[in-house]
C-alpha cells in the first residue's frame, strides 16, 4: 500500500500511532483493519495491543520501545508490503430495537427538530447497513457509522447522568448502543434487549471492528420476549451471510 | 477464606497489572494506580511483581484475618494498627487468625498497597483480577466481603533490606511528560504558559482521571475520537486539562497534548486534591 499519506506519531515511550486522513470513511476503515491484521500476525499479543478508531491505529507495547524510529521503520516496511485491494468484510448482524416511548426518551423531540413522523424516523433508522468502526467509551460500546443525514443531530447539551442498559442513541453522524447503565450524552431513541458484553465469557462480545449491523424494529412485547429468552440462555445473535 | 472486610474505607479495591489486549473491546487497562508501590509490596513478601494486592485510598479499611498470613504495607506514610498496635510500612510481618488490621489513614501520598504472600485470590476476568465494573462484579471491596488468599506453603522470608523504596522520587511535584500528538497545534505562547504554571489537582480525581484546577483558553479544532492511554493528557474545549489514569477509557475526542511517563503516572497516583505539580517536557529519544 501507499504509505506516503499516513502519519506516524508516538504516544509516550510505549505506543505508536498511525494516522489516516481525518474522516469517517469505510475505505479508510478497511485499510486500517488490514494493517491491524498484518501487525497482529507478526507481533505477539502478549507484547503489543492494537486498537483502531475512525482514522487511526494505536500499537501499544507492553514495555518501553528501545528505539522508536527503528520500530516505526519496521512498521513502515510491513505496511509497504501489505496487500490491500479489497474492502474488509466483517460479519453481518441484525439487532432488534424497540422504539416504544417507554425507552425512546428523546425520539419525540428529535422528530420535532428533524421534522419527521415517528414512523418515518423508525423506517429511516432501520434501513441502512451500519459499519462498526470500533468499540470504545464502555466495554462493548459500538461506534456505528452510516447514520442517514436526515437523522443526524447534535448530542444533548447536558449529558444524562443515567442512561439505561441497551439504550440506542444517536449523536452527530453516529448511532450506538449503551451496553450497560452509564452516563451519556447521545439522544436516546430506542432500546436493544441484547447483552452486548458479558465479561464472564471467554469472548465477551461477538462483534469486532469492521462488522456490519442492521437494526430491525420490534414491539414492546417482542422486546420482553427476547429479554426472557436471554434470561433462559436461549437467545442467539442473528447473523446473516448476505444482505438481502 | 482469608480476609474479612469489617469496614471498607473510602475506596479499597483489588488490583494487579490490569488488562492488556482488550482495548479493542473498549475495556480499560485498569490495574494498580501506583504500579511501582504495588510491585515493591509484592517483592517484599516474596511474590512475583504483579500478584493481586489491595489498593487503599486515603482512609483505609478495617480487616480481620480468618487465616494466618504473611503481609506487608507499602505507601509513603500512614497510620496503621494491628490489634491496636502501631505498624510500620515496608516491613513484612506475620498475622494470625483473628488479627485485626486497621489502615486508619494515609498521612502522606494518596494510595497504599497491602500485599499478601501468594496474592489475593479474587475472580479472574479477562486475564486479570483488577476490579472494574462491569468486567468484575464490583469496582471496589464492600463491607462484609470475604476475600480468599492462597495457602502459605512455600513461604520464604526475604531479606527486605535489599528492596529499596524510592520514597523521595514518588513524592516529587515534577511530572514528566512527552509531547502528545496534538501538542504542536497548541499556540507557542500557550505552550509556554501551560509548562510554566504550577498546576493543582482538583476535587475531580479518581482511578479514571485527574482533572486539574487551572484552565487555559482552548482554540484547538474538534476532532474524531482517537485512541488514548493511561497518562494521556486531554485538553477539553472548555479549557480543562484532564490526565487519564489507569481506569481510563480507550478512546477520547479531545486533543491529546501530553503523554506522562510511566514513572510519572505512579507519582501522580500518590497525589490528592490540592496537591501541586509542575509539568516537565522531556525528549522523546
Amino acid at each position: 500500500m501507499n504509505i506516503d499519506k499516513l502519519q506516524f506519531k508516538q504516544l509516550g515511550k510505549q505506543a505508536i500511532l498511525i494516522l489516516w486522513e481525518d474522516k469517517m470513511d469505510v475505505n479508510i476503515l478497511s485499510e486500517i483493519l488490514y494493517v491491524k491484521k498484518n501487525i497482529e500476525e507478526i507481533k505477539l499479543k502478549e507484547i503489543v495491543e492494537v486498537n483502531n478508531t475512525y482514522n487511526s491505529l494505536i500499537i501499544n507495547y507492553v514495555f518501553a520501545i528501545n528505539n522508536i524510529y527503528d520500530e516505526i521503520s519496521v512498521l513502515k516496511d510491513l505496511l509497504k508490503k501489505a496487500n490491500i485491494d479489497k474492502i474488509y468484510e466483517g460479519s453481518k448482524y441484525i439487532l432488534p430495537v424497540c422504539y416504544h416511548e417507554k425507552f425512546s426518551l428523546d425520539l419525540e423531540e428529535v422528530c420535532a427538530q428533524k421534522k419527521l413522523e415517528v414512523e418515518e424516523f423508525i423506517s429511516t433508522h432501520t434501513t441502512p447497513i451500519y459499519t462498526l468502526y470500533f468499540m470504545g467509551f464502555l466495554p462493548g460500546f459500538l461506534y456505528l457509522g452510516g447514520l442517514p443525514k436526515s437523522l443526524q443531530i447534535s448530542r444533548k447539551k447536558t449529558p444524562r447522568l443515567r442512561v439505561e442498559k441497551g439504550s440506542v442513541g444517536i449523536g452527530e453522524k453516529q448511532t450506538g448502543i449503551y451496553p450497560q447503565i452509564s452516563a451519556g450524552g447521545w439522544q436516546i431513541i430506542g432500546n436493544c434487549p441484547l447483552t452486548l458484553f458479558d465479561a464472564s465469557l471467554k469472548k465477551p462480545t461477538p462483534f469486532s471492528a469492521g462488522d456490519q449491523i442492521k437494526f430491525k424494529a420490534v414491539s414492546l412485547e417482542e422486546h420482553q420476549y427476547i429479554l426472557n429468552k436471554i434470561e433462559l440462555g436461549k437467545y442467539q445473535f442473528e447473523k446473516v451471510k448476505e444482505w438481502e | 477464606m482469608g480476609v474479612k472486610v469489617i469496614e471498607k474505607g473510602i475506596l479499597t479495591s483489588i488490583q494487579d497489572k490490569g488488562r492488556f489486549g482488550y482495548a479493542q473491546l473498549g475495556v480499560s487497562q485498569g490495574g494498580a494506580m501506583d504500579r511501582y508501590s504495588a510491585k515493591i509490596a509484592n517483592l517484599l513478601v516474596g511474590n512475583e511483581a504483579f500478584k493481586a494486592v489491595m489498593e487503599v485510598t486515603l482512609l483505609g479499611p478495617l480487616l480481620e484475618f480468618t487465616k494466618d498470613a504473611f503481609i506487608v504495607l507499602v505507601g509513603i506514610e500512614a497510620n496503621i494498627r494491628l490489634n491496636g498496635n502501631e505498624i510500620s510500612l515496608l516491613k513484612p510481618f506475620k498475622v494470625t487468625r483473628g488479627d485485626r488490621l486497621h489502615i486508619k489513614q494515609i498521612t502522606k501520598g494518596a494510595r497504599l498497597y497491602l500485599a499478601i504472600f501468594g496474592g489475593f485470590q479474587t475472580e479472574v476476568r479477562l486475564e486479570s483480577r483488577s476490579q472494574f465494573f462491569p468486567i468484575t462484579k464490583t469496582s471496589s471491596v464492600k463491607k462484609g466481603d470475604l476475600i480468599a488468599i492462597s495457602k502459605n506453603e512455600g513461604l520464604k522470608l526475604v531479606d527486605f533490606a535489599s528492596v529499596k523504596y524510592k520514597n523521595k522520587e514518588l513524592t516529587s511535584s515534577v511530572i514528566e511528560v512527552f509531547k502528545g500528538p496534538e501538542w504542536d497545534q497548541v499556540p507557542s505562547v500557550l505552550q509556554e504558559q501551560i509548562l510554566s504554571t504550577e498546576l493543582t489537582i482538583s476535587k475531580n480525581n479518581s482511578r479514571m482521571a485527574y482533572q486539574l484546577q487551572e484552565q487555559f483558553p482552548n482554540t484547538l479544532a474538534g476532532m474524531l475520537s482517537q485512541p488514548v492511554l493511561p497518562g494521556t493528557v486531554q485538553f477539553t474545549p472548555d479549557g480543562n486539562l484532564i490526565i487519564l489514569m489507569r481506569d481510563s477509557q480507550t478512546t477520547g475526542g479531545y486533543p491529546r497534548i501530553f503523554q506522562l511517563t510511566e514513572d510519572s503516572i505512579n507519582v501522580l497516583a500518590q497525589k490528592r486534591q490540592g496537591d501541586s505539580l509542575q509539568l516537565k517536557l522531556i525528549d522523546e529519544d
